[in-house]
C-alpha cells in the first residue's frame, strides 16, 4: 500500500508526528496514505461522514464510538496528525524503548495507561471519569447479542459495575478499571502488529 | 502389577489349551453324543472381546497403581511408566509365550486407538488460542516437519556414505527419505502425555500441540510418496512425480480437514433437532466424528487433520445443543476413551519393543538418528521462530524455543508407519524399526523424563490459572471490537479484521441454522461468565456461611433443608417459651391440611427452580485430569442461596435498603395467617368456598402470567437449559398495577382452567387437617417477638381501616354468604394491596407487592407444567426489592394456608 507514489508525498509535520506517537516512517507513510484515501473529497481533513463509510465500521457494535474518539471535545474534523495520535495508541510496546525513556518525559501514546484510557472513554460517555452503571448497561446492551434480554442485562451490568467497584459509589473510576484488568495482557491485547 | 498381569496372560494360554478338547469330545466318533453339556467352555467364541477388555482392564490398573503414589507420578510421567510396565509385561509374555504377542498392531493403533486421542484433543482444543497462533502452528508444523524428514533423511544417507552406518543396512537416498519422514513427525499422543503434565504457558502449549495435531498431514503425505516412490524405484520416478508429491500434500491436508469441517457441520445440524431424544446425543458426537476419521482414511486423505477439524468446529454448536447431561456425557467419554487408548498404547508399544525378532540393530544408525532429529528439531525451530517472531506481536524468546525443541516427542505414529513399511521393498526395515523404537523410547522416556525439571529450571512461564470476572470478560470483547475497528480505519485487513468478520458470520449464519434458538440465546460468552460467577459466589457462600444460616435462621424459605431443621428447633422453641407469639391455637389447627399441600407446592417449586445449570466447559487439553467440576456442589439451596444474596447486594446498593426484607414477610405471614384465621373462625360452618378471594386473585394473576410465559416459552424451553434470570411476566404488564387488573378479572374465575394450583390453594380450607400449625407458628415466632410488634400491630390496624375495591366484586361470588364476604373480602384484598407499605419502607410498595405475589402465583403452574425454567427466571430476575420478598411469599403461603 505504501509503496505508491510514496517518494512524492510529503507528510505535513511529518517529524514532529513521528516523536510524538513513536511511529515508524513507514508506518506514518502508510497511514498518511490510508487517511487521504478516506478523505473523499481531498478536504485535508477527515469528518465523521469519511469514517462512517467504511463499510465493517457499521457493522461494528463499537464503531460509533471509536469514530467518536478521532473526534474529541465536540470536533467535526480530525486532521492528519489527530488521526495518527489515536492510533497511536495501538502500537505495539517496543521493550527496549521502554527501558531507555526518559521518565521526564511524559508517557508515550501506546503505554499500557493511555492504552487502557482509550477503551476507558470508550464508555464513558459523558466524560466524568466513571462507568456509571447506565453506561456499563450501554455498552452490554451493544456487545452481548439481541438474545439476552434487558433485565438480564440490568443484571448483569449492576455484577460488573459492582465487581470493579471499590469505593461503592456505583460507578468505576478510570482506577479502578485499570485495577479490574490488572491482570490482563493490555500491551497485548490493546495492539495491532502492523502498526510499528 | 505384575501379580494381577501373570495370570491374566495366562488365562488365554491355558484357554486355548482348554478349549481344544471339547471342541473334539463330540466329534470323536466312538463315544456317544454327551446331551446337554453342564459346563462348556467356549473361550474361542469370546477370545478377541475378551482379550481387548482384559488390556484395557490391565491398563487401567496400572494407572490405578501408578497414582497411588503421589511421588512417583509427579516425577514420572505416566507415559515412561506405561512403557515400562509394558517392557516387563512384554517380557513376560515372551518368556511365557515363547513368542511375541499382543504387539501393538498398525491397524488397531489407527482404526481403534488413535481417533479417540485425537478426538479429545480436537473437541476439547482451546480455540480462541490455536487460531490465535494458527500462522505459528501451521509453520511449524508444515514447514518444521518437512524440514526435520528432508535434513534427517539426508544427513542418515550422508552418514552411511560416510562410512559410519555398517554396510548391512541396505538403503538408499529414498530409503533414508522415507525413515526421515516417519521419524520427524512430532507425535500427538506422546506431546500430550508429557506437555499436560508440564504446565507450560498457553502459547507454548498450543503450539507445540498444535504442531503434533497439525503436521499429520504432511506426515502421511510424505510417508505416502516416500513410499511409493521406494516401492516403484528411484530410476522410475519421474519429475511429474515430485510435482505429484508436492500436490497431494495439499489434497490431504486440505481434503482431510474438509472432510472434518463436513462432518462437524452435519453433527451440528443434527444436534439441532434431538430435543426429544436427548439420549442419543452423546452418541453422535461419537459417530460422525468417527465417521470424518474413517472418512477421511478411506479416501486416503489425513484423517486426524478431519478428526481434529471436526471435533474443533462442531463443539461450540454441539455444546449449546445437547443438554446438560448429554454434554457431561460426552466429556466424560472421550475423556475415558482418550486416556484408555492412550494408555494402551504405551503399554503396547513397551511389549512391542521385546519382539527382538522384528528389529536389528546398528549403532551407528541409531545414534545417528537420535542425534540428528534433536539436531534438526532445535536448529528448524530456532530458523522458523526468527521468521515468526518477525510477524508475531509477541515473539517467541529462547526459553520457549528451547521448550519447542526438548518437546519434540515422538511416539506411536512413527513406530506404526514404520511397522507398516513392506519388507521386500524396503530391506533395511528391520534397522528402521529398531531405530524407531530406541527414539520413540528414548524421546518419551528421557525427554519426559527432564522436561519437566528443564521447564523449572529455565523458569518457563507456567500456565497461570486466574478467575475469569465479568470486567475482564467484557472488556476483552470490547478489545477485540476496537482492534478490529482500527484495523478497518487503518485499511489493514488483518487478523482481527477477520476473525470479526467471522464472528459476524457466524452469528448472522452459522449460529442461526445450527444452533437452537433456545440455545442460541444462552450462548453469549459474557452471559456465561456471569452465569458461572453466580454459581461459584453462591457456592463459595454457602461454603463458608453455611453455620451462619442455621444460627440465625434467616432467609429459610429458600432452603428446604434447612426449613425442616428451623422447623424443629422452632417447634421446640414454641413449646417450650409458650408461644407469645403464636397468635391463635386454631391457626394451627384450620390450617393444618395445607401444610401438606404447600410442601408439595414447594416441593415442586424448588425442584422446578432448580435446574441444572447449562455451563460451558472451558477447554481444556488436559486429557487425563478433567477440572474439578463445580457441578455436584451445586446444591438446590446453594443456588438459591446465592440468588437471595445477589438481590440482597442489589438491594443495598440500589435502593438502601438492608435487611429489611425478610422481616416484613413473615410478618405479613403472620397476618395473612390471621386471616385465615379469621376466615375459619368467622364462617366456622362453611370453611370450603369462603376464602376462596384471595386465591381465585392469585389464579387469574396466573392466567396472565402464564400467557406471557408461553409467549417467552416460544424459544423451545428445555429442560437443562440453565439459568435464565430474568422474569418475563416481571416488568411492565405486572408494574402497571396488575392487583387492580386482577382483581377485574376475578369474577370469572371459571374460565381458568382447574387447575391443580387452584384446587391445591383451595384444600386447605376444605379440610384442616395436618400439622401446618408448627410451620406457621414458627414463622410468628420467629418474626413478630423480635421488635416487630409495632409493625404488626401497624399493619393489622391499617388493614382494618382500609377500605378495599374487591368488596363490589364480592357478589360475584355467589356461593359466599354475606357474612364472610364483608369480613373476610376486604381483609383479603388489604392483604393484597396494603400489606408491606406501613410497616417497613419499601419503596414501591404497591406495585411490587401485587406483582410479587402475582408472581408468586405464577409460579406453581409452571412448576405443574414442567417448566422449570419460568419459575426461576420470574424470582431471580425481579427488581432486588420483590425478588426476594417474592420468595418469602412463597415460603409464606404455607402459613397462610
Amino acid at each position: 500500500m505504501g509503496s505508491r507514489g510514496s517518494h512524492a508525498t510529503v507528510i505535513p509535520d511529518g517529524d514532529s508526528i513521528r516523536r510524538e506517537t513513536g511511529f515508524s516512517q513507514a508506518s506514518l507513510l502508510r497511514l498518511y496514505h490510508r487517511f487521504r484515501a478516506l478523505d473523499r473529497n481531498k478536504k485535508g481533513y477527515l469528518s465523521r461522514m469519511d469514517l462512517q463509510q467504511i463499510g465493517a465500521l457499521a457493522v461494528n457494535p463499537l464503531g460509533d464510538r471509536i469514530i467518536d474518539s478521532f473526534f474529541p471535545d465536540g470536533n467535526q474534523r480530525v486532521d492528519f496528525s489527530g488521526f495518527v495520535r489515536v492510533l497511536a495508541h495501538f502500537r505495539p510496546i517496543d521493550e527496549e524503548e521502554a527501558g531507555i525513556r526518559d521518565p521526564k518525559q511524559p508517557e508515550p501514546l501506546n503505554s499500557r495507561m493511555n492504552k487502557l484510557r482509550f477503551a476507558f472513554q470508550l464508555y464513558d460517555l459523558d466524560r466524568d471519569g466513571k462507568i456509571s452503571r447506565h453506561e456499563m448497561l450501554q455498552v452490554l446492551r451493544l456487545m452481548v447479542g439481541v438474545q439476552v434480554t434487558e433485565e438480564q442485562l440490568e443484571s448483569i451490568a449492576d455484577r460488573t459495575v459492582q465487581e470493579a467497584d471499590e469505593d461503592g459509589d456505583g460507578a468505576v473510576s478510570f482506577l479502578e478499571f485499570t485495577k479490574s484488568l490488572e491482570k490482563m495482557n493490555i500491551e497485548q491485547k490493546m495492539s495491532i502488529r502492523i502498526l510499528k | 502389577m505384575l501379580r494381577a498381569a501373570v495370570p491374566l496372560l495366562g488365562l488365554p494360554l491355558a484357554g486355548a489349551g482348554i478349549a481344544e478338547e471339547p471342541t473334539q469330545e463330540p466329534g470323536s466318533p466312538g463315544e456317544p453324543p454327551p446331551g446337554l453339556a453342564l459346563f462348556r467352555w467356549q473361550w474361542h467364541e469370546v477370545e478377541a472381546p475378551y482379550l481387548v477388555a482384559l488390556w484395557i482392564l490391565v491398563a487401567s490398573l496400572a494407572k490405578i497403581v501408578f497414582h497411588l503414589s503421589r511421588k512417583v507420578t509427579s516425577l514420572v510421567p505416566e507415559s515412561c511408566l506405561l512403557i515400562l510396565l509394558g517392557l516387563v509385561l512384554g517380557g513376560v509374555v515372551l518368556a511365557v509365550a515363547k513368542k511375541a504377542e499382543y504387539q501393538l498392531e498398525p491397524g488397531t493403533f489407527f482404526l481403534f486407538l488413535l481417533p479417540p486421542i485425537v478426538l479429545d484433543s480436537g473437541y476439547f482444543m482451546p480455540s480462541r488460542l490455536f487460531f490465535d497462533n494458527l500462522g505459528a502452528i501451521l509453520t511449524y508444523a508444515v514447514v518444521g516437519t518437512l524440514w526435520n524428514a528432508f535434513t534427517t533423511g539426508a544427513a542418515l544417507w550422508g552418514l552411511q556414505q560416510a562410512g559410519l552406518v555398517a554396510p548391512r543396512v541396505q538403503a538408499g537416498l529414498l530409503d533414508f527419505l522415507l525413515f526421515g519422514s516417519l521419524i520427524s513427525a512430532v507425535d500427538p499422543v506422546a506431546v500430550l502425555a508429557v506437555f499436560e503434565e508440564v504446565h507450560v504457558n498457553e502459547t507454548l502449549f498450543i503450539i507445540v500441540f498444535g504442531e503434533s495435531l497439525l503436521n499429520d498431514a504432511v506426515t502421511v503425505v510424505l510417508y505416502k510418496v516416500c513410499n511409493s516412490f521406494v516401492e516403484m524405484g528411484s530410476a522410475k520416478v519421474q519429475a511429474t512425480d515430485y510435482l505429484k508429491g508436492v500436490a497431494s500434500l495439499f489434497v490431504v491436508s486440505l481434503g482431510g480437514a474438509a472432510v472434518g469441517l463436513v462432518f462437524a457441520f452435519l453433527l451440528a445440524l443434527t444436534t439441532r433437532f434431538t430435543k426429544r431424544v436427548r439420549i442419543i446425543e452423546p452418541l453422535l458426537v461419537f459417530l460422525l466424528a468417527y465417521a470424518a476419521y474413517l472418512t477421511a482414511e478411506m479416501a486416503s486423505l489425513s484423517a486426524i487433520l478431519a478428526v481434529t477439524m471436526c471435533g474443533l468446529g462442531c463443539k461450540k454448536y454441539v455444546e449449546a445443543n445437547i443438554s446438560h447431561k448429554s454434554r457431561t456425557t460426552v466429556k466424560y467419554t472421550m475423556k475415558t476413551l482418550a486416556s484408555c487408548a492412550e494408555t494402551v498404547i504405551f503399554m503396547l508399544l513397551g511389549i512391542s519393543a521385546v519382539d527382538s525378532s522384528k528389529w536389528a540393530w546398528d549403532s551407528g544408525l541409531v545414534l545417528g538418528t537420535l542425534f540428528f532429529i534433536l539436531f534438526f528439531r532445535a536448529l528448524g525451530v530456532v530458523l522458523q521462530t526468527w521468521v515468526l517472531n518477525q510477524f508475531r506481536l509477541v515473539p517467541l524468546d529462547k526459553i520457549d524455543q528451547v521448550v519447542m525443541s526438548y518437546g519434540g516427542l515422538r511416539g506411536a505414529v512413527a513406530f506404526a508407519l514404520v511397522i507398516l513399511l513392506d519388507r521386500n521393498k524396503v530391506p533395511a526395515k528391520d534397522y528402521f524399526v529398531a531405530t524407531t523404537i530406541v527414539v520413540v523410547f528414548f524421546t518419551v522416556i528421557v525427554q519426559g523424563l527432564t522436561i519437566k525439571p528443564l521447564v523449572k529450571w529455565l523458569k518457563v512461564k507456567r500456565s497461570e490459572h486466574h478467575k475469569p470476572t465479568l470486567n475482564q470478560e467484557l472488556h476483552e470483547h470490547t478489545f477485540d471490537h476496537i482492534l478490529a475497528a482500527v484495523e478497518d480505519v487503518v485499511g489493514h485487513h488483518g487478523y482481527h479484521y477477520w476473525r470479526d468478520r467471522w464472528e459476524q458470520f457466524d452469528k448472522k449464519y452459522l449460529s442461526q441454522l445450527l444452533m437452537r434458538r433456545s440455545a442460541y440465546r444462552i450462548r453469549d460468552q459474557i452471559w456465561d461468565v456471569y452465569y458461572r460467577l453466580n454459581i461459584r459466589d453462591a457456592i463459595s457462600f454457602v461454603d463458608q456461611g453455611g453455620h451462619v444460616l442455621s444460627s440465625t435462621g434467616l432467609s429459610l424459605p429458600s432452603m428446604p433443608s434447612r426449613n425442616s431443621v428451623a422447623e424443629t428447633s422452632v417447634t421446640n422453641l414454641l413449646r417450650e417459651s409458650g408461644s407469645g407469639a403464636c397468635l391463635d391455637l386454631q391457626v394451627i389447627d384450620t390450617v393444618r391440611s395445607g401444610r401438606d399441600r404447600e410442601d408439595a407446592v414447594m416441593h415442586h417449586l424448588l425442584c422446578g427452580g432448580l435446574y441444572k445449570p447449562r455451563r460451558r466447559y472451558k477447554a481444556s487439553c488436559s486429557r487425563h485430569f478433567i477440572s474439578e467440576d463445580a457441578q455436584e456442589r451445586q446444591d438446590k439451596e446453594i443456588f438459591q442461596q446465592n440468588m437471595k444474596r445477589r438481590l440482597e447486594s442489589f438491594k443495598s446498593t440500589k435502593h438502601n435498603i438492608c435487611f429489611t426484607k425478610n422481616k416484613p414477610r413473615p410478618r405479613k405471614a403472620g397476618r395473612k395467617k390471621k386471616d385465615g384465621v379469621a376466615n375459619a373462625d368467622a364462617t366456622n360452618g362453611k370453611p370450603p368456598r369462603d376464602p376462596g378471594f384471595q386465591d381465585t386473585a392469585a389464579v387469574t394473576l396466573t392466567v396472565e402470567s402464564e400467557e406471557e410465559e408461553s409467549d417467552s416459552s416460544e424459544t423451545e424451553k428445555e429442560d437443562d437449559e440453565g439459568i435464565i434470570f430474568v422474569a418475563r411476566a416481571t416488568s411492565e404488564v405486572l408494574q402497571e398495577g396488575k392487583v387492580s387488573g386482577s382483581l377485574e378479572v376475578c369474577p370469572s374465575p371459571r374460565i381458568i382452567p382447574p387447575s391443580p394450583t387452584c384446587a391445591e390453594k383451595e384444600l386447605p380450607w376444605k379440610s384442616g387437617q395436618g400439622d401446618q400449625a408448627v410451620y406457621v407458628s414458627s414463622e410468628t415466632t420467629k418474626i413478630v417477638p423480635v421488635d416487630m410488634q409495632t409493625g404488626w400491630n401497624q399493619s393489622i390496624s391499617s388493614l382494618e381501616s382500609l377500605a378495599s375495591p374487591p368488596c363490589t366484586q364480592a357478589p360475584t361470588l355467589t356461593r359466599l354468604p354475606p357474612r364472610p364476604l364483608g369480613a373476610e373480602e376486604p381483609r383479603a384484598a388489604l392483604d393484597l394491596l396494603s400489606d408491606p407499605r406501613p410497616s417497613f419502607a419499601f419503596p414501591p410498595s404497591l406495585a411490587k407487592a401485587g406483582r410479587s405475589r402475582s408472581e408468586s402465583s405464577a409460579d406453581i403452574p409452571q412448576q405443574q407444567e414442567l417448566q422449570p425454567l419460568m419459575g426461576p427466571k420470574d424470582q431471580t430476575h425481579l427488581s432486588p426489592g420483590t425478588a426476594n420478598s417474592h420468595w418469602c411469599i412463597q415460603f409464606n403461603r404455607g402459613g397462610r394456608l
